[in-house]
């Protein structure tokens, strides 16, 4: 599959990416050389093949209902870019 | 003192030959001398160890010391350090300052060991060169002009030019064995779940696994003891017990079963390589182990479809990364939308944000089948020809990388031949296993490293197998010729 | 043309956990901002979840209560998309593997029918945290603190056709997470909340209509409005010649109108993907009959039973069975009462209910408890008071003033019995009003009520009416 300037866009778009004009074409290759690579998958018929969505046989372990964190807002703010009144800001948010 | 290993250096601080802040000073002194001509480290942290270490001799002193009190060592940064940056090798992390440790970090501080600095990476560990680091490529320390391998390409480096006695790495598809490999180490991948992900900044999360880089497997033994376990902060960590790596280091080869894969010296592999891999092969042969040719048929569909599964998790993974609660934030954003693309997109270098476009493009509506469905089954296929195989062999050999280390600029411009040079290692991820690789040999005086892989949680049989080799064998001993003094 | 609504539900309700689903911070509500955020809700680099097993219990229980298959295998899916109160990038959520599958509740409607609404699954996930829209020199605040706390989307079929059914079917809901005690249903505080799909057809057509998603509705006040506004905007639409356009739409609840989201309006790709952070969740045998085992009477149970053990009628057992805190005080008090069924159910729905909305409290927490009102329907009873005097002593008794006895005591309303006492007043009576005995006797059989008046003037109302009238009907007739 060969990738195209406005699907490397809707991509970007997509992943929040600004991505430089100028640097678009060179994207559009190296992503279509990347997805050439990756439809060697198709070489091999997977029908009926269960998926593995993790390398061990593992269940999900769980914990006890119990509160260990204790407030470190201002640890945590420290390294925030941007905060006021304990808050996180951002530029304003359109609903 | 640079040449001695961590069970030597252990010994010495134990008898009192010298203390552990002479020790860290003297590597410290060793970085600052030599460190500006490979670019190993991306923070050097001289007070913080030097506090480790007095405490670290306190402890000896009180008769409270541990294996490896007192060890000065590397932490790749990858892994978070508290109050201390811990970057991944990426400007968007340039002012992260960790507010917590890892849980790797914890359990290496809670042994008294004295972290030196954070070792350079590729960025968010995505590379297999060291060249896509915001702080700018890893020297190879046998050749300035070689790339040291990657992602975990300072720590590599590190060890090998006597920069730390031992590093930490991390591994998502060879990013510890390639770049041992490359620069004449003994690199160890655990098995999937054996060391905790906690505080390893993500990239795939199903294929990461943190680990050891060490002169030898003996060092590297020392270190797994202290990094492995179960956290229960990570809920993919093994509850398996961790037995004593040590202990078993000293076992005969003998009868050991080696399967090589026909598949690991097929067309791709430089010739004089394989010549290496051949006579390492031999030593195991003279020490009474049985080799026979075996295969692993769907070896060629490792690099296709790590390179749906890597970037899809990782384009997740890393949208955190947003400019609002850490890290790097675009100035005078105009608008929310304008927040979260610049910040990304000046934040994130290009081979990221190429990773996270392919495994945005592979989980969008209407791909999703095609893509990551697909290359989940065929992990399920590569998976099970290491089961077949391991039904056969109790270990698995064969090249770490198809070459040598190539040279710094060589593959930069061309990803896809890049994603091949990890052809050998990827496969191991996708399944969960262990793997280990071990120096075996110089070509046109760059290493050659052997490749051992086990089966699940066999890491006690991968370091008694090349600790072993390196009985006989002295290549894990050579220093590259500008750091020997 | 005659239209008819097609409305399903998305119910998100908060499970009522000490710690957050994934994470071991707080859930309390109305804390410091962000300061019940901890590194895992804040999404910082390295972290890693860990799943709550009360979550999982929770979820369990719900689904056993809607008759559901629980999905002994379900997997957590990261559901991606930026938004500043989504601290990951991806909110963790279940997909194509819930934990709950197809369930069925049954209704009650006004005209006193039942409809069964089908419960096509509910899945758990984590919680956003709050954007706050006051003004930070043209910012916006983010609070985390909610970020990360549970919820059990619950999501109905498309089977509910009116604002009505809708409300009776989330008002089932609240009441059934509410008996299990896994959610406090408080939808002030948006523990439990509700998304609308709304559509509409020609009567007969059997093919959906384009729907529109009404977001975030948290009473049913606004359920109701919300919904019908919409069946109304869609039908003028429609008739007016134009098209509905499939898209998210906020209620304002102010305007009492629906509007279109501008941020949402962008085609939402989510690319779901299974979690790599967490491993497919296993439910056991074993753990499922435990939770079976510890499931409460469920209100439709509890309905029949009353019904067969109380002789309550259908709809007084389904008032009394609407809460379990309800049910529970009607049967403290029926026990306290000596057995008077009926009696206590009379009182729990009248005077008890009636006073609680006077003064907007919670069983728990009002003046009178069940053991008080028990006691006060046994001197009703035993005719120690009428059931005049006992509404003048339950007034006492809301005031504080103590238990039915000590205020029948202190205030000396004990019903007069005594035959002889009760003559004496009504001779009284008879002779100061001869005239009225007069015309009675003359046939205005109406003036009983007047002299049954009087007389219950002159006793304070304590005269026991059965016996007054049986005497004052001898006297007169005689």
């Amino acid at each position: 599959m060969s990738l195209e300037k406005a699907d490397i866009e809707k991509i970007a778009h997509l992943a929040r990416l600004e991505i430089d004009p100028g640097d678009v074409p060179d994207y559009a290759r190296n992503l279509s050389g990347i997805l050439e690579l990756v439809e060697q998958m198709n070489q091999v018929d997977t029908e009926g093949v269960q998926p593995m969505a993790h390398p061990l046989r593992m269940t999900q372990r769980m914990r006890a209902d119990e509160v260990t964190e204790s407030n470190q807002r201002d640890k945590f703010q420290q390294i925030a870019p941007q905060v006021e009144a304990g808050l996180y800001l951002v530029p304003k948010v359109i609903e | 003192m640079h040449n001695k290993t961590i069970t030597e250096l252990a010994a010495g601080l134990r008898a009192k030959e010298f203390s552990s802040v002479e020790l860290t000073r003297y590597y410290l002194e060793r970085i600052s001398r030599y460190d500006e001509q490979l670019n190993s480290y991306v923070t050097v942290c001289t007070d913080h160890a030097l506090q480790q270490a007095e405490a670290a001799d306190r402890a000896i002193a009180a008769g409270d010391a541990v294996s490896l009190t007192g060890i000065p060592l590397a932490q790749k940064d990858i892994f978070c350090t508290d109050g201390v940056k811990t970057s991944c090798g990426s400007r968007m992390l340039d002012n992260f300052i960790a507010p917590y440790d890892a849980g790797v970090v914890e359990r290496c501080n809670g042994a008294g060991m004295v972290m030196l600095g954070k070792t350079n990476m590729d960025e968010f560990a995505m590379g297999s060169s060291n060249e896509t680091s915001y702080y700018g490529p890893v020297h190879n320390p046998w050749d300035l002009d070689a790339v040291p391998g990657g992602s975990s390409g300072g720590s590599a480096a590190a060890v090998a030019a006597r920069l730390a006695p031992v590093a930490t790495g991390t591994d998502t598809g060879g990013s510890i064995r390639q770049p041992a490999s490359l620069c004449g180490i003994t690199g160890l991948k655990p098995t999937y779940g054996r060391v905790s992900r906690y505080g390893m900044i993500a990239f795939a999360s199903s294929l990461d696994q943190g680990g050891v880089m060490a002169r030898s497997a003996e060092d590297a033994s020392l270190l797994l003891n202290v990094m492995a376990g179960f956290d229960e902060r990570d809920s993919t960590s093994a509850e398996q017990p961790v037995p004593d790596y040590g202990a078993t280091l000293n076992n005969s080869v003998a009868g050991l079963k080696i399967g090589l894969p026909k598949e690991y010296f097929a067309e791709g592999l430089s010739a004089d390589v394989a010549r290496a891999i051949e006579s390492a092969v031999d030593e195991y042969r003279k020490l009474g182990a049985e080799v026979k040719e075996i295969s692993l048929p769907n070896t060629n569909l490792a690099v296709p479809t790590y390179y749906v599964i890597a970037p899809a998790e990782c384009s997740s993974n890393l949208s955190r990364f947003d400019g609002v609660r850490f890290g790097y934030r675009c100035d005078n954003p105009v608008d929310l939308e304008d927040l979260y693309k610049r910040s990304r997109g000046e934040g994130f270098g290009a081979e990221v944000k190429r990773r996270i476009m392919i495994g945005t493009y592979a989980l969008s509506a209407g791909y999703y089948d095609a893509y990551y469905l697909k290359a989940q089954q065929l992990r399920h296929l590569i998976s099970e020809d290491f089961a077949r195989a391991f039904e056969e062999v109790d270990v698995i050999m064969g090249p770490t990388s198809p070459t040598v280390a190539f040279n710094l600029g060589e593959k930069s411009s061309d990803p896809v031949s890049m994603y091949l040079s990890d052809i050998y290692t990827i496969a191991v991820n996708l399944a969960g296993l262990p793997g280990m690789s071990i120096p075996a040999g110089f070509v046109d005086q760059r290493p050659v490293g052997l490749q051992i892989i086990g089966n699940y949680f066999d890491e006690a049989r991968l370091l008694n197998v090349a600790h072993r080799f390196q009985q006989v064998t002295d290549w894990h001993t050579h220093a590259p010729q500008q750091f020997k003094d | 043309m005659e239209w008819e609504a097609v409305i399903g539900l998305e119910i998100h309700a908060q499970l009522a956990t000490k710690s957050k689903i994934f994470s071991g911070a707080a859930t309390a509500y109305g804390a410091e901002p962000n300061t019940q955020a901890c590194a895992v809700d804040l999404g910082l680099p390295g972290v890693l979840p860990v799943l709550n097993r009360e979550v999982v219990r929770m979820a369990c229980m719900f689904g056993l209560a809607v008759d559901a298959e629980i999905g002994r295998r379900s997997v957590f899916a990261r559901k991606n998309y930026f938004y500043p109160d989504l601290p990951k990038g991806y909110q963790i959520s279940q997909y194509e593997l819930p934990i709950v599958g197809k369930g069925k509740l049954i209704i009650e409607l006004e005209d006193g029918t039942t409809k069964t609404i089908g419960v096509t699954r509910a899945h758990l996930e984590e919680d956003a945290g709050k954007s706050l829209h006051e003004d930070f020199h043209g910012m916006t605040g983010i609070d985390l603190n909610r970020a990360g706390t549970p919820l059990l989307e619950i999501v109905s079929e498309p089977d509910l056709r009116s604002a009505k059914e809708a409300v009776a079917y989330m008002k089932k809901i609240r009441s059934l997470v509410r008996y299990l005690e896994i959610c406090d249903g408080n939808m002030q505080e948006g523990s439990f909340r509700c998304d609308a799909n709304v559509s509409v057809r020609p009567k007969g057509e059997s093919k959906f209509g384009t729907r529109a998603e009404i977001k975030n509705i948290n009473s049913f006040r606004f359920v109701e409005r919300a919904i019908n506004f919409e069946i109304e905007r869609q039908i003028d639409l429609l008739e007016g010649g134009g098209t509905v356009v499939q898209e998210t739409r906020l209620y304002d609840s102010a305007k009492g109108e629906t509007r279109s989201m501008r941020s949402k309006e962008e085609a939402m790709d989510y690319r779901y993907f299974p979690d790599p952070d967490l491993l497919p969740l296993h439910v056991d045998d074993a753990w499922l009959d435990e939770v079976r085992s510890s499931l409460p009477e469920l209100p439709d149970a509890k309905k029949e039973r009353f019904m067969f053990e109380y002789g309550l009628t259908a709809y007084d057992a389904a008032v009394l069975t609407s809460s379990r805190e309800l049910a529970d005080f009607y049967e403290a008090v029926e026990k306290s009462s000596g057995g008077e069924t009926k009696l206590a159910a009379n009182w729990v729905m009248g005077d008890f209910a009636a006073a609680l909305n006077k003064d907007n409290l919670e069983i728990g927490a009002c003046p009178v408890n069940a053991a008080m009102l028990g006691g006060l329907i046994q001197r009703i009873a035993d005719n120690t008071i009428s059931g005049k005097i006992a509404k003048q002593v339950f007034e006492a008794m809301w005031e504080g003033e103590g238990d039915a006895d000590s205020i029948i005591e202190k205030k000396g309303l004990k019903q007069i019995t005594d035959s002889g006492a009760i003559e004496q007043v009504i001779d009284e009576i008879l002779a100061a009003n001869p005239e009225q005995v007069k015309q009675y006797r003359a046939g205005k059989d109406k003036l009983l009520g007047f002299f049954v008046g009087q007389v219950m003037k002159a006793t304070q109302g304590k005269a026991n009416p059965g016996q007054l009238n049986e005497l004052l009907k001898k006297k007169l007739n005689s």
